[in-house]
């Protein structure tokens, strides 16, 4: 698939890449920006950031409706975005993509366009206790709604899901799976073949939140199987406001649709409409035209490097960091230590220096981490703790970047760790 | 490192942060009040015994960053054996200094408490700071009101 196009197969070159993103350029309080925040959004290249200027300078207009030029050139945009997020997610067909705000209004679309009529009292919902909250809240949601229960499948200690009893938890009752491929906070990677497998041995759908998979490593939705994966562009290099609801066709067909209005529908009288094909059913009102537009390159751009070749580098710099982090002795990682399990998301505690703490003082060094719950609070909670610190790395970054990180980190300690 | 974070982790704000002052069980306790700002998981519980217009003990168990928790031990230190009207006035006093507006002390021991003014430029933590003044304010505001029950935030 996208690899063999690979032109970085030998020498995958984060440095010549950093070049492609100006934001990188910058200095934070007089040093070199080390972006480390790529699990809440990702940097852009200057093809995103030049296809966004180009479709308002060039081609800006509604899409589906007008005959003129530039309506069917907006149109063309978007459409071929499609295919090539059809193309990217392992060869799916267009109809099963269908263009969403982000990973979230994709998880919403599923709980409530199919999760309303086919969720029942009695009937049970399944997810992991490393949910983010975009995975758990429309559930939490769809439970109250409807009578329905939730379940969900447990962690250990390292972080890893236990599957011992699910069989059990994914009990004859459940009507839908929800699980993580990558864990925001944990970098786990899920074996969600298993989890897919237990959940169409019930008969239940499986609906996987590929937001941090996705972006930094090959995902094949045809061959997993899943039912429904949901993913945000600006995670990977795309711009905002715009992400993916993969779903199979022959569920989607029974679906009703999410939202109600323009573009969706095929014949509308005073008192009745029907609805447009798959997928602009599921696409009401105008769509994120000029995000569409700015989608292609950021895809055209993981496709050149080779999403193999993406994976391979942050399983280096992610097993060079988890070295490093773990030669100081007051900080702890969170979720599995090795990086054959994980992504390059990592989350870790100071015993000392509270995480909002840290990241202001790394922020001085210019370096730029996450702080907080990481809108996973159940899971925090889970681990005992109320927030931690996450650094988190995608194609631009560099060993040079995991050593400004420490390094910051120890100034940290300057501050805090001694009397 | 540079001035302004010097000035926001000074060492008066990181030994406030390692030993909280107003951590303690109170023998009798009038008013309570807890805080919260969700998205950052700062909380606060503040316990208060008042002898008529005076709160003559109080109790602050922050749990947090170093900005909010120091804040909170301060807040014990200086609040402690002062009317209600003080308390009042002090905690304008703090949000103005906070918030870099102009205020005047007006002869009231401030204690370490002038060495918040770092905060101000640092314009997301100044939510850290706030949350033990306001959970402070609305406990008082609940004791006049009689209404004793609620959660404060700042966010
Ligand atoms: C695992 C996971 N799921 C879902 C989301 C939600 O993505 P978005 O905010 O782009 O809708 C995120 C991103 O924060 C995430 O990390």
């Amino acid at each position: 698939m996208i690899t063999s196009r690979s032109t970085y197969r030998q020498g995958f070159d984060p440095v010549s890449i950093k070049a492609d993103f100006p934001i990188l350029n910058r200095e934070i309080n007089g040093r070199r920006l080390v972006y480390l925040d790529n699990a809440a959004t990702t940097q852009k290249p200057i093809t995103v950031i030049e296809a966004t200027r180009r479709f308002y300078t060039r081609y800006n207009a509604n899409v589906h409706r007008g005959l003129h030029t530039l309506a069917e050139e907006a149109t063309a945009a978007l459409e071929a975005a499609r295919r090539e997020v059809a193309a990217f997610i392992g060869g799916v067909k267009t109809e099963e993509v269908i263009f969403t705000r982000g990973a979230t209004e994709s998880i919403n679309l599923v709980a409530y366009a199919w999760g309303q009529h086919n969720v029942k009292a009695g009937d049970r919902i399944v997810l992991t206790q490393m949910e983010h909250h975009a995975n758990l809240v429309p559930w939490i949601a769809l439970a109250k709604r409807t009578g329905a229960e939730l379940a969900y499948i447990p962690i250990d200690d390292n972080g890893y899901l236990v599957l011992d009893r699910l069989s059990e938890i994914i009990s004859s009752k459940t009507k839908i799976v929800a699980v993580t491929h990558m864990s925001n906070v944990l970098g786990t990677i899920n074996p969600i073949e298993t989890i897919i497998e237990a959940a169409h041995a019930r008969r239940a759908l499986a609906l996987i939140d590929a937001a941090q998979s996705m972006p930094h490593m090959p995902v094949d939705v045809r061959s997993l199987g899943a039912d429904f994966v949901a993913f945000s562009a600006h995670k990977m290099l795309g711009p905002t406001g715009i992400g993916v609801l993969y779903g199979k066709e022959s569920i989607l067909a029974d679906m009703e649709p999410f939202n109600y209005g323009g573009e969706m529908i095929g014949e509308v009288t005073y008192d009745h409409a029907d609805w447009a094909s798959l997928p602009w059913k599921f696409e009401a009102g105008t769509p994120n035209i000029a995000g569409a537009a700015a989608f292609t390159p950021a895809l055209d751009y993981l496709e050149k490097l080779g999403m193999d070749n993406v994976r391979r580098h942050e399983h280096e710099l992610t097993e060079y960091a988890i070295e490093r982090l773990s030669l100081l002795d007051s900080i702890r990682i969170l979720g599995p230590l090795n990086a054959d399990h994980r992504g390059g998301a990592i989350s870790f505690v100071d015993k000392d220096v509270h995480p909002h703490d840290l990241s202001q003082i790394l922020d001085q060094h210019g370096v730029a981490i996450r702080a907080g719950h990481h809108c996973a609070q159940p899971l925090h909670r889970r681990l005992g703790l109320v927030s931690s610190a996450r650094a988190s790395f995608y194609v631009y970054n560099t060993r040079g970047d995991v050593d400004q990180l420490v390094y910051a980190l120890k100034e940290a300690r300057g501050y805090f760790g001694h009397e | 490192m540079s001035d302004a974070i010097d000035s926001l982790y000074r060492d008066v704000v990181l030994d406030h942060y390692r030993h909280p002052r107003g951590k303690k069980k109170l023998d009798k306790v009038d008013f309570r009040n807890s805080g919260k700002n969700p998205p950052c998981g700062d909380e606060i519980e503040v316990e208060l015994q008042l002898d008529h217009d005076t709160v003559k003990d109080l109790s602050v168990s922050c749990s947090g960053c170093a900005i909010s928790v120091a804040s909170g031990s301060m807040l014990y230190e200086v609040i402690k054996g002062k009317s209600i009207e003080e308390v009042r006035k002090i905690a304008r006093v703090v949000k103005a200094m906070l918030k870099g507006e102009p205020y005047i002390t007006d002869g009231i021991d401030f204690g370490d408490l002038d060495v918040l003014e770092g905060v101000k430029k640092f314009p997301v933590r100044i939510k850290c700071a706030l949350l033990s003044w306001t959970t402070l304010v609305d406990a008082i505001d609940r004791a006049q009101s009689g209404n004793n029950s609620g959660m404060s935030t700042t966010e």
